[in-house]
């Protein structure tokens, strides 16, 4: 196992989230990773600044399958992040957050609203209002959502001090489907902007990085590559990369050839 | 009566309170509760009588994307 990433590539540049610091601006999934041993060891290796979580209904499989969970993330000390995942309304929506902020006690809360099964897009109609809702009851709210313009500026209007579009439906690993949609939210709003679901390659991460996105969030990517605990490392330092690369203002493309070398002085030269 | 918990039916004893059922059903914290898709705090959870018909949620931490 190569060593961990150090927490001084993170530090001197932490993300900003409702007023909170994070060293990291990976936030990583804690779902379908081969053992709990390779999940704590992903997350050794990557530091991520939160991790998500959920809430399932005790006595089932599911929960069943997860009864070392708890310790594992007292373990781990890392933030977290809990989410709505699987509700499909408001009301749910609002319970699980309650439940949540009870159980993990936390205001976090990534608010996903599903409209659609196939694709578990984000249901977009009713968002804006289930996001003002969970604000006013004292939650920070980062909503998962698409790239749409209009969409994420109201969620900013009712008090979402960063939102989450996705790159492609979560679990494609397809990385952004519309780049030109993502580099115009990273134009328009001033918000952090944080690339939530899609993500396949550490070049995904790196690319929406060097956009100006402030961070990333994915999970399937890390979580089902070959090896996951090399995979979140090598995420964490593209996400590093990417931000490096945006602060240090990338050159502007050219149509035609540049040479890099100088000119004056070639040998062999002459005025043809 | 009969309740819901976890969308399993429980005969249960009339006047129950949530914490008598939690005892019931062996809920091993952490875990929260809702009723009727309503969040009811752990501060509630010995007075908060069920009523027949009651459907109430225990949901327990998981990993989650």
């Amino acid at each position: 196992m190569t060593a961990p990433l150090p927490n001084s590539l993170n530090t001197a540049d932490p993300l900003l989230l409702y007023g909170e610091t994070f060293a990291s601006r990976l936030l990583l999934g804690t779902s379908r990773y081969p053992s709990p041993q390779v999940l704590e060891n992903a997350v050794k290796q990557s530091n991520p600044g939160m991790i998500t979580v959920s809430l399932r209904r005790q006595g089932t499989s599911t929960t069943e399958a997860h009864s070392g969970f708890w310790d594992l993330l007292k373990k781990m000390a890392v933030p977290v992040l809990p989410n709505t995942a699987g509700c499909h309304s408001p009301k749910e929506v609002i319970t699980t957050a309650k439940m949540a902020r009870e159980v993990f006690e936390t205001n976090w809360i990534k608010l996903e609203l599903i409209g659609d099964d196939y694709t578990l897009q984000p249901d977009t109609l009713r968002l804006v209002d289930t996001a003002e809702t969970l604000i006013k009851d004292g939650f920070k709210v980062l909503p998962y959502c698409t790239e749409d313009l209009i969409l994420c500026q109201r969620l900013v209007d009712v008090g979402c001090q960063a939102v989450m579009p996705w790159a492609a439906p979560i679990g494609t690993g397809q990385g952004p489907l519309n780049p030109y949609a993502l580099k115009l939210l990273r134009d328009r709003l001033k918000v952090p902007l944080l690339v939530d679901a899609g993500l396949g390659l550490p070049s995904h991460a790196c690319s929406v990085m060097e956009w100006g996105f402030d961070g990333v969030l994915l999970n399937t990517a890390v979580a089902l590559a070959d090896d996951p605990v090399a995979m979140a490392k090598a995420f964490a330092m593209s996400v590093h990369a990417g931000r490096t690369a945006y602060l240090s203002g990338a050159m502007k493309a050219q149509q035609s050839a540049q040479a890099s070398t100088p000119l004056v002085g070639t040998p062999f030269w002459h005025q043809s | 009566m009969r309740i819901m918990v976890n969308q399993v039916t429980k005969e249960v004893p009339d006047q129950c309170t949530i914490d008598d059922v939690l005892l019931l059903i062996d809920a091993k914290p952490p875990f929260a509760v809702a009723i009727n898709y309503e969040f009811v705090p752990k501060t509630r959870h010995a007075e908060e009588v069920l009523r027949e018909g009651d459907e109430m949620e225990v949901i327990a931490p998981v990993t989650g994307g």
